[in-house]
């Protein structure tokens, strides 16, 4: 070839060359970089995998549907409230400063994607990703509504008629009315859906609640409904990223080669060898499952999700064909190379990614549920005022104003003492206690004084001290908080 | 555009932003076909050996998506402001927003002002909605001065003591904050005299309010006569004039002699700001009972 004669004269700098293979082609013609993408069929199949997925198509939507129904101590159990930024999940409630669990909570997704992609693939996408779900779902109601593959094509080639109206009409209605309780349900997360569903039944929803309940319920009817496989090959980042997670000993669904060729169709009572054929008996099963539309004889692509369809439906046509299952298998590139046994194959799972991996999901979990247990049920922020930085009263004492704003994270009302330490003789001349009601975040005003004498000893110039805050008696056990600040002596 | 003498950078402007649209379409269809390089669906490129680059057709979606952005900008710069000088059709600007989201607050607002508008200092200050949007008024418009707490500070006069300089009924305390205060003490040395004489005045003046004095406070009593004719005879001020009360403890400019001296010999203008402009009546008139509450609430209540 033209590359490996230029790469022999010239060793390693041949490598920056990109020669153009000369190719046999009419000069003028051109080809479209865009096209129109062939509607894909997928056909119905049942099997272990089919089951899984539908196992979590039943826990992640229960989750989904379900929660904002729950209650909690006499309000909803998880509700965002935007409006008034608190933040309400069960016992907790968190207020915009927690944001920091929202990022462990990604960060720990993250991991868990790495994690799970580096030993066994894409599960994520094959199983649990919403885009799979609600494709499930709407294609669980297309079948029945139009039947399954063959039916659904014969239908869409079909000319207009009653029966055809009556059968695109009714699966429209339906993935209309799914999508619209999907945005319903997700509305239901910021506005408690008691309230939305009043609201519903009247249709009296306000602007935005309106603009989110359909804006969400067009993104579930349109991704589900017509993007489907387009969404995974054209728009989700994580199918492209996925790649840098594999390695040759990650599990991928693969099509054993070596059993499987020469394909080709066979009367089921011919012995396959004789023939001289591979287990592969060509019924093209594998590709019509296929819910992206390729061909897995063809090795791994970037467009396999890891449904693992194929796997499924090929199982069944080996045990009718008495052949041993397995010719479409979760197998690693090197078991599948090497032919080797499951538990060869996981003797390899142990790698250093995937333990880096699980030891940084491991300490981030740690920290997160600690974090959660030794959370303080109040915050304060000290605030100097910033209209004088110190002044002096009655008797030469020297006082200090801060702003301290007390929240309140639990839903009952609190009183909360303020001390302050770190300064000798300083002390609270305000109201030491303070009251603030359920989830509320108050500002007081307190003030700081010291004794003339003292002042005069520590000298002019900015002190450090601290408020020490303590949660005040009845429910709950006791809390303190410390915060930093300075007390400013003038000069 | 004043900034410009001549509609031509306009024009400029607005040419620039119709043919980067119109390139994003020509460039889009220009792109949109290649020259036939290899039979197998590649560029026909190979490199480190066995890599080529697979012609992959992008979606048809994409391509309405993408004249769908140019469209978007277009009817974009039709109704906003955007397309060089022109205003759009909409006449929208930042401003009118901002005027339109504050005649929607006002209106939404203006009930609950007509009901406090209607109530009385002490009603207001037994008034827990009122009180709070008092002291948010506090906090953004007077405690820059006088402190998140009301307490002042030197030159910035307590409020929440019961000695006012102008008076502390409420309606005065609204007088105030409307129209502002200047309190001028005129410089008085010329009137007194020698260094003496204003260290016994100064001393006198100590005496008022049994603070710490010498002696000599006796020989100041009648030269005090000059200070007498807006802080009284007395000394217990004039609120008419804003002159303050000589015979309390509380000394908005300092205390002791250095300060008394410094104050009979350069006198002083302290100016409170009118508020009239920034605030509305109604505003005003919570903000007025919220100060008259500080100290007419008990001292458990104030901040």
């Amino acid at each position: 070839m033209a590359g490996m004669n230029v790469r022999e004269k010239n060793g390693r700098e041949a490598k920056r060359v990109i020669p153009i293979t000369p190719v046999a082609v009419d000069a003028a013609a051109t080809v479209s970089l865009y096209a129109s993408e062939a509607k894909i069929y997928p056909r119905a199949v049942h099997g272990l995998f089919a089951a899984w997925r539908w196992v979590l198509v039943w826990a992640t939507q229960l989750v989904f549907y379900g929660l904002p129904w729950l209650t909690w101590n006499g309000r909803q159990a998880l509700l965002f409230d935007l409006e008034a930024r608190r933040f309400y999940i069960f016992g907790l409630v968190l207020y915009p400063q927690d944001f920091i669990y929202l990022t462990g909570l990604l960060v720990l997704s993250a991991y868990a994607l790495f994690l799970f992609t580096a030993v066994a693939g894409r599960l994520w996408c094959g199983y649990a990703c919403p885009q799979t779900v609600y494709t499930e779902i709407f294609l669980w109601v297309e079948r029945h509504l139009e039947g399954d593959r063959i039916a659904r094509m014969k239908l869409d080639a079909a000319p207009w008629s009653a029966n055809k109206l009556l059968r695109k009409g009714g699966k429209q209605a339906a993935w209309i009315a799914i999508g619209l309780w999907t945005g319903f349900s997700f509305v239901g997360y910021f506005t408690p859906i008691r309230v939305l569903a009043g609201e519903a039944l009247q249709l009296g929803f306000g602007p935005w609640e309106w603009f989110w309940v359909l804006f969400y319920g067009f993104a579930t009817y349109g991704n589900a409904g017509y993007m489907r496989e387009q969404v995974c090959k054209y728009m989700c980042p994580y199918a492209r990223f996925q790649s840098a997670m594999f390695d040759r000993d990650t599990l991928v669904i693969g099509y054993d080669e070596q059993r499987g060729e020469p394909r080709g169709s066979r009367p089921r009572s011919a012995d396959a060898k004789a023939l001289g054929k591979g287990d592969c008996i060509d019924c093209t099963l594998c590709v019509q499952v296929c819910p992206t539309g390729i061909d897995i004889r063809n090795g791994l692509q970037y467009e396999c999700i890891g449904c693992a369809a194929c796997i499924d439906v090929c199982d069944g046509v080996m045990d009718k064909m008495n052949y041993p299952r397995g010719l479409i298998r979760y197998a690693t590139e090197n078991g599948m190379a090497g032919g080797w046994t499951q538990a060869q194959m996981l003797r390899r799972v142990l790698r250093p990614r995937v333990l880096i991996y699980g030891a940084v999901m491991v300490a981030i979990s740690a920290g997160f549920v600690a974090s959660i247990a030794l959370r303080q049920p109040f915050k304060v922020d000290v605030v100097r005022d910033r209209g004088a930085l110190a002044r002096q009263v009655e008797d030469g004492r020297v006082e200090n104003v801060y702003r301290l704003q007390v929240m309140n994270a639990t839903e009952s009302a609190q009183r909360y003492r303020v001390r302050v330490s770190g300064i000798e003789q300083a002390a609270i001349a305000s109201p030491p206690e303070v009251e603030v009601g359920p989830t509320e975040a108050r500002w007081f005003a307190v003030r700081v004084q010291l004794p003339p004498q003292r002042a005069a000893a520590i000298g002019p110039g900015a002190h450090p001290m601290r408020f020490e805050i303590e949660r005040l008696g009845g429910d709950g056990a006791a809390a303190e908080v410390h915060e930093k600040s300075t007390f400013m002596v003038p000069r | 555009m004043s900034d410009f003498f001549s509609q031509g950078w306009s024009i400029y402007i607005g040419a620039v932003t119709l043919l980067g649209l119109l390139a994003c379409l020509v460039l889009l269809f220009i792109a949109s076909r290649r020259e036939v390089m290899a039979a197998d669906n590649s560029t026909g490129h190979v490199w480190d050996e066995d890599l080529r680059e697979m012609n992959n057709p992008l979606p048809m979606w994409w391509v309405v998506m993408f004249v769908l952005t140019v469209a978007f900008s277009l009817a974009y710069l039709f109704l906003y402001p955007g397309f060089g000088s022109a205003a759009g059709s909409l006449g929208w600007t930042s401003l009118g927003q901002y005027d339109a989201e504050q005649r929607a607050a006002q209106a939404e607002m203006a009930p609950l002002y007509a009901r406090f508008a209607a109530m009385p200092a002490d009603k207001l200050a037994a008034e827990p909605q009122a009180m709070a949007i008092g002291e948010r008024l506090f906090i953004n418009h007077c405690a820059a001065c006088h402190g998140s707490d009301a307490r002042g500070s030197k030159g910035f006069p307590n409020l929440t003591d019961n000695d006012w300089l102008h008076g502390g009924t409420p309606e005065k305390i609204e007088e105030t904050i409307t129209e502002g205060r200047q309190g001028m003490m005129p410089p008085m040395a010329a009137a007194i005299g020698g260094p003496q004489e204003i260290h016994e005045v100064a001393q006198y003046v100590l005496s008022l309010s049994g603070s710490a004095h010498d002696p000599t406070a006796q020989f100041g009593k009648p030269r005090f006569m000059a200070c007498a004719a807006c802080h009284g005879i007395d000394g217990k001020g004039n609120q008419a004039l804003g002159a303050p009360n000589l015979t309390d403890k509380i000394w908005l400019h300092g205390w002791g002699e250095e300060a008394i001296t410094a104050m009979i010999n350069n006198g002083k203008l302290n100016v409170m700001p009118a508020q009239k402009d920034r605030l509305g009546k109604a505003q005003i008139h919570v903000l007025a009972s919220y100060v008259w509450s500080l100290s007419n609430r008990g001292p458990a209540a104030a901040p």
